[in-house]
């Protein structure tokens, strides 16, 4: 069936089969491979983009429930080179280390300060990534980078 | 996930028509426990029909003493409506306990109630606030609506079209987590009417949702943890898992419904 939705800002579409998934159009048929797979399960949050605003797992949805909508990846973020300022801000506390979850923590971010604001605390954001796994870093660092990326996004609008 | 025919119906009748053309069909509301169980073929319809089309399934609607939930909502739209955070704060505070907060943009409270998982949160909310959940074909009471695992009042191919709380004074819900999968081991909400009665609705604790009739008693007296304080469920029906047994869900019963109702 022919899906039709808008992906960072410019309408695609694919003829896929009824049953693909999201994660699977986005990373198989339109080449976005920034939007990982990580557990398939539901679990881990690898998968997570935005959808109509609101983050949700990419592999539990299928592509003809997206149809209409707007979709936001990893790769719609950035601003050329200028990073996103939650990008960043994983840059800079070093929010990452093998970095496979790091797209679906980075769209959690986003989630926590549409939910929270820009002035979320590390507990609010502590309790907000429990649908978000990663097997490397113990969080710590993933929350400081939540933490600074929500702060300079609240920059970035007063400026 | 095995290749289905997807329908996509803007009526209740063209829906019910769509489950009936024949073959294995399957309802999509949320799809957070229909999709899984599809890709490691538990399920394989021939035919899903996405919901998400049906006017008027969403929302939330204050009629009289009773708070209406529209099928579709999400886990996420009930715990920020203003209604809900008004009217029965203690269930707005509840969905936001269920699942992540991705599970909470997707998920829908009439997929919760359709499916019945013994660990799902919301039966123990319409158990303890004495639901009606209405269908494109009847009106069921919640004390009849839920016959055990995964098993409802619901013929084959109903819809549930919305959902209706019966207000309370005071409610709360508390639950212990797995602390790994973060399904609950054991999840109790309480509610207090204006008249007195007292409801508890237990999820997690036995193959369905159940009250705990002597502690609503207790509790009817003296609303207040002390008046729970030494009484134990029978073990007798409860799951035992390698994560808890019988006595242990039942002692974590009577913790909760006393959290519960110091938070109420």
């Amino acid at each position: 069936m022919e899906i039709g939705l808008t992906i960072n800002g410019t309408e695609r579409s694919a003829d896929v089969p009824a049953a693909t998934l999201l994660v699977d159009m986005l990373r198989d048929e339109l080449g976005l491979t920034g939007t990982h797979i990580g557990c398939d399960t539901s679990q881990c949050g690898a998968c997570n983009v935005l959808l109509d605003g609101k983050v949700v797992k990419s592999c539990t949805l299928l592509a003809a429930q997206a149809v209409g909508t707007q979709v936001t990846t990893i790769e719609g973020l950035a601003d050329g080179d200028m990073l996103h300022p939650m990008q960043a801000a994983f840059k800079a506390e070093h929010g990452l280390q093998c970095g496979f979850c790091t797209p679906g923590m980075v769209m959690a971010g986003l989630e926590i300060v549409r939910r929270h604001g820009t002035q979320v605390t590390a507990e609010q954001v502590t309790h907000d990534l429990e649908g978000n796994l990663c097997r490397c870093t113990g969080y710590i660092n993933i929350v400081k980078a939540i933490v600074t990326g929500a702060r300079a996004m609240g920059e970035t609008v007063d400026a | 996930m095995r290749d289905f025919a997807l329908s996509r119906p803007t009526t209740l009748a063209e829906a019910a028509a769509a489950f009936a053309s024949g073959g294995e069909a399957a309802y999509l509301a949320g799809g957070h426990t229909l999709l899984p169980a599809m890709k490691s073929r538990l399920r394989m319809p021939d035919t899903l029909i996405d919901l998400s089309a049906l006017p008027g399934i969403t929302g939330v609607h204050h009629e009289a003493d009773r708070l209406w939930i529209g099928a579709l909502t999400t886990h996420a739209a009930v715990a920020d409506d203003a209604t809900v955070q008004s009217t029965i704060p203690g269930l707005a505070r509840a969905a936001l306990l269920i699942g992540d907060p991705m599970v909470r943009n997707r998920g829908t409270i009439g997929g919760v109630l359709a499916n019945n998982d013994p660990a799902a949160d919301y039966p123990a909310m319409a158990v303890a606030m004495d639901a009606v959940i209405e269908t494109d074909r009847a009106s069921h009471s919640a004390d009849d609506y839920f016959q055990g695992m995964f098993a409802t009042a619901l013929e084959d191919g109903e819809i549930i079209t919305r959902i209706g709380f019966r207000i309370p004074e005071r409610a709360a819900y508390a639950k212990f987590r797995h602390p790994a999968s973060r399904y609950a081991i054991v999840g109790v909400f309480v509610a207090r009417f204006a008249d007195g009665e007292v409801r508890v609705g237990i999820i997690g604790a036995g193959p369905g949702v159940f009250r705990w009739p002597q502690a609503e008693a207790a509790l009817k007296n003296d609303f207040s943890p002390a008046a729970i304080k030494g009484l134990v469920l029978d073990s007798a029906d409860l799951n035992t898992d390698i994560h808890a047994g019988p006595e242990y869900r039942a002692h974590l019963c009577g913790v909760m419904l006393a959290n519960a109702v110091g938070e109420a």
